[in-house]
């Protein structure tokens, strides 16, 4: 029961945050919506028992990602993003609302179609044990990943410095 | 524990809700603020679907842990160009920007 109104009100914040992001007129506004709709998602995660996930998307996108969106916005200039003058044009507007309820219509019509989900088993709610996450991030053999860890880290590495060159100022 | 289709009818409506943010705005930022609403929707499925279909595996978990990280090093070189953009254009609206090279 208490799963249930735990996940009402993180689907409340999610989808009034999102709705709320790509609404909005001021970019500002946009990315702080952001951020509370990572929130909910890591509150989703800890609602799933994956709390070294829910801990990793609190500290990568929440700490990260919105505070270099914050950045940008400051860097980018005043005149032309934090007071904003987006002018929402009603064409674009009206297609991206068709094209997303096509889109949305699918997905549901594809999901009642479905029985996959009568093959969802009840689990009880223990935490998956940090143990066997870090067993398998760090191991080698089958269904253990550190060939992808590696793969992860390398590549943060090379777009840590990708973003160096291309933000760099040409002489 | 929460039915998986509740978690599957949360994301979709996130991911289309960043589909629409991402047609409907011009702004290179809000653009890329909606593909992150895309990004997360795409973890919720991963996750709940591991969670609730495969409890004994963490294949879903890892696929969400990894797209965290990719989504971040995506959204560094997307700011760096959208700065140098900006640099060049003098605007960051996707309309401004006729030629690759000046």
């Amino acid at each position: 029961m208490a799963n249930y109104v735990m996940f009402i009100i993180l689907a409340v914040v999610i989808l009034g945050s999102a709705v709320l992001c790509v609404t909005t007129k001021r970019i500002m506004r946009a990315a702080t919506f952001l951020l509370f709709v990572l929130f909910g998602v890591a509150g989703l995660y800890f609602l799933l028992d994956y709390t070294f996930l829910g801990a990793a998307q609190i500290s990568v996108y929440a700490g990260g990602v919105t505070m270099l969106y914050v950045f940008a916005i400051q860097l980018v200039g005043k005149r032309s993003l934090q007071g904003l003058m987006e002018r929402m044009k009603c064409s674009r507007v009206a297609l991206g609302a068709i094209l997303s309820l096509v889109g949305l219509l699918t997905v549901c019509a594809v999901l009642m179609k479905n029985k996959f989900m009568y093959a969802a088993c009840q689990v009880n709610d223990v935490e998956v044990p940090m143990n066997t996450i870090g067993n398998a991030l760090v191991g080698a053999d089958k269904y253990q990943y550190v060939l992808p860890f590696e793969l992860i880290s390398v590549f943060l590495l090379a777009c840590i410095i990708g973003g160096l060159a291309i933000a760099r100022k040409e002489k | 524990m929460v039915p998986v289709q509740y978690y599957f009818i949360l994301s979709a409506l996130l991911f289309f809700i960043g589909v629409y943010g991402f047609v409907s705005r011009r702004n290179l930022i809000a653009m890329l603020i909606s593909v992150e609403l895309i990004l997360n929707a795409v973890e919720i499925n991963f996750a709940a679907f591991n969670r609730l279909l495969f409890p004994g595996q963490l294949e879903g978990f890892f696929m969400s842990l990894f797209g965290i990280g990719v989504a971040a090093a995506e959204t560094a070189v997307a700011i760096a160009i959208i700065i140098n953009v900006y640099r060049n254009f003098n605007s960051d609206s996707v309309d401004s920007i006729q030629n690759m090279k000046r």
